[in-house]
């Protein structure tokens, strides 16, 4: 069934139990993002010292494609340089815009790959950047405040 | 509105309807329940516009062949029919890209009063002056009047809505004061289906010599719709929501207005006399038609109408009227949805707009597309009305008159699909 290659199995778990969520001090920077269409939303707080990004926290409400790929990006992200952060993002983006087409590095993107079968549906691509949409943002204004 | 007359023959109207057979999804029969966003078109439009374009086509009011004659013959008696259909006089319609367009036209129109001549004096905003929305507006009747509040001064009201997601209007004189210069509120809600008491709101704004403006999108498709009846001063509505193209809106507006507006949008085909210092412009509906029009779009929405009349638009409210109960009922009857809006179909029309407690619209949408289920899932450009009614968005099912009960059913069975997938039911 065409629905199951979408919704993974660890899709689903990480909309069901999300990881580092909630919204927590310290942080540099926020991020709002909101996809119009659908009105869905995410807070999205970086703390990055010396260069590394020490935590990410958020909150929104959207749907299980939106806060699982947030979920997946917390596990990447956090504790890795900045620019393997963003080396990461670029990855699940290129993966994410490849119509199904891009072979997902899973040494990469871990979970992330799982998304692969969301690239197939581009409505739903910007459900699956919405999270780390706010991600680059953030990082961008705590570097602009640095 | 009730109706005596006989039932729709469905079947053998789906049958006019060539994308209602197709498959989607690896083979899923198609069950489209988002006429409300976009309806589909029967073979008899398609085939006058291509006849249009095979036989006529031409740029319309201009040009000195037999071509140009025969397309703007064709352009001016999709006006008419269309007017006819609407209970609006031939000089009375405007076309426009979109009903969009239309709201635009209006409240740019009436921005444009103040530096225009002494006839446009009574569309002039000035600051303090007031302009009545309502919460339950679509984006297309909304942010054209908030834009037009913040360019002139005037001041932006509107009514609330009541938790059963009808108009609060226990104190219509508290809202619609000697202030108010204009009254913009939707005939049909897009997202539940709740019409509007047309009556109330013309006589509050007429009783202070405001303007009414009327979201028609929703009405004139579904059911018989008089704008000299309804008394509004001005309505907006859409090709493709009504069986037509899209690329066409239509504006009314009452003919006295209308010859007193100003122009939106100006260039070629609106004016009267052009010279270097300045230009003097057409009379309505041309002065509105500024630059080429669209034409096969035109002709289309006239073979829409008269397809339209030929069913019979007291037989299609009913229809839809059945569907809808149906749905409320099937979909009220499972446990975790909440049905958003009103619970009953009184004063309502075909949209039932939900929510499915620990599914996503966005994930229960696509749930229901990988059975053929086609719905829209969001706020539907009514963010205001989602906010009021404690809904972050919803999975809206709209019907018209090529849908069946079968189709309720298959959305009923598509829900606990979806609540079964995400392990809540």
């Amino acid at each position: 069934m065409q629905l199951q290659q979408m919704y993974q199995e660890i899709i689903l778990d990480h909309y069901k139990n999300p990881h580092g969520r909630g919204l927590r001090d310290p942080y540099d920077a926020e991020s709002f993002q909101v996809n119009p269409t659908c009105g869905d939303e995410v807070t999205l707080r970086v703390h990055v010292v010396d260069d590394v990004v020490q935590d990410v926290s958020y909150d929104g409400q959207g749907c299980s494609i939106s806060q699982a790929s947030t979920s997946v990006l917390t596990d990447l992200v956090v504790g890795k340089p900045v620019g393997e952060a963003f080396k990461k993002m670029d990855a699940f983006v290129e993966l994410m815009q490849g119509r199904g087409q891009v072979e997902p590095d899973e040494d990469v993107l871990e979970d992330g790959i799982a998304f692969a079968g969301v690239a197939k549906y581009p409505a739903r691509v910007k459900c699956a950047l919405l999270g780390w949409m706010a991600f680059k943002d953030a990082v961008a204004r705590s570097q602009g405040a640095a | 509105m009730t109706t005596t007359a006989a039932p729709l023959d469905v079947t053998a109207l789906r049958a006019d309807f060539p994308i209602l057979s197709r498959t989607v999804r690896d083979g899923k029969r198609l069950v489209y329940l988002d006429s409300g966003a976009t309806s589909q078109r029967p073979t008899q439009v398609l085939d006058a516009e291509k006849a249009f374009l095979e036989q006529h086509n031409a740029a319309v009011h201009r040009g000195a062949h037999q071509l140009a004659e025969e397309a703007t013959d064709a352009y001016e008696g999709a006006r008419q029919r269309i007017a006819d259909f609407v209970g609006a006089d031939f000089g009375e319609l405007v076309f426009t890209k979109n009903a969009t367009e239309g709201f635009n036209l209006v409240a740019y129109a009436m921005g444009n009063a103040a530096t225009s001549g002494p006839e446009a004096a009574r569309f002039v905003l000035n600051p303090g002056d007031e302009i009545v929305v309502t919460e339950m507006e679509h984006h297309a009747n909304l942010v054209p009047w908030q834009q037009v509040a913040q360019r002139t001064g005037a001041v932006l009201k509107w009514f609330k809505l009541n938790p059963d997601g009808r108009l609060d209007l226990s104190d219509v004189d508290s809202v619609i004061t000697p202030r108010t210069k204009v009254v913009a509120f939707t005939h049909q809600s897009n997202v539940t289906g709740v019409i509007n008491p047309v009556s109330v709101l013309v006589a509050a704004a007429q009783k202070v010599g405001a303007i009414t403006v009327l979201d028609a999108c929703q009405s004139v498709p579904h059911g018989p719709v008089d704008f000299h009846a309804l008394g509004v001063d001005f309505a907006s509505f859409s090709g493709h929501k009504m069986l037509g193209p899209s690329g066409i809106g239509v504006l009314y507006g009452r003919r006295e207005l209308l010859e007193a507006l100003p122009p939106f949008i100006t260039g070629g085909s609106m004016i009267e006399l052009v010279k270097m210092e300045g230009s003097t412009f057409a009379p309505p509906p041309q002065r509105f038609e500024a630059g080429s029009p669209m034409t096969s779009q035109a002709v289309g929405l006239g073979a829409a109408v008269d397809y339209l009349s030929v069913v019979g638009m007291e037989r299609i409210h009913a229809h839809e009227h059945a569907l809808t109960v149906a749905a409320l009922e099937g979909l009220g009857s499972i446990p975790g949805v909440r049905l958003i809006g009103p619970q009953d179909a009184v004063d309502r029309g075909g949209a039932v707009p939900f929510e499915i407690e620990g599914v996503h619209p966005h994930d229960a949408g696509q749930v229901l597309d990988s059975l053929g289920i086609a719905v829209r899932v969001g706020h539907h450009c009514a963010w205001p009305l989602h906010r009021c009614l404690n809904a972050q968005s919803s999975v809206r099912a709209t019907f018209y008159l090529y849908n069946t009960l079968d189709e309720v059913d298959a959305l009923v069975d598509g829900v606990r699909e979806a609540q079964k997938f995400f392990g809540v039911a």
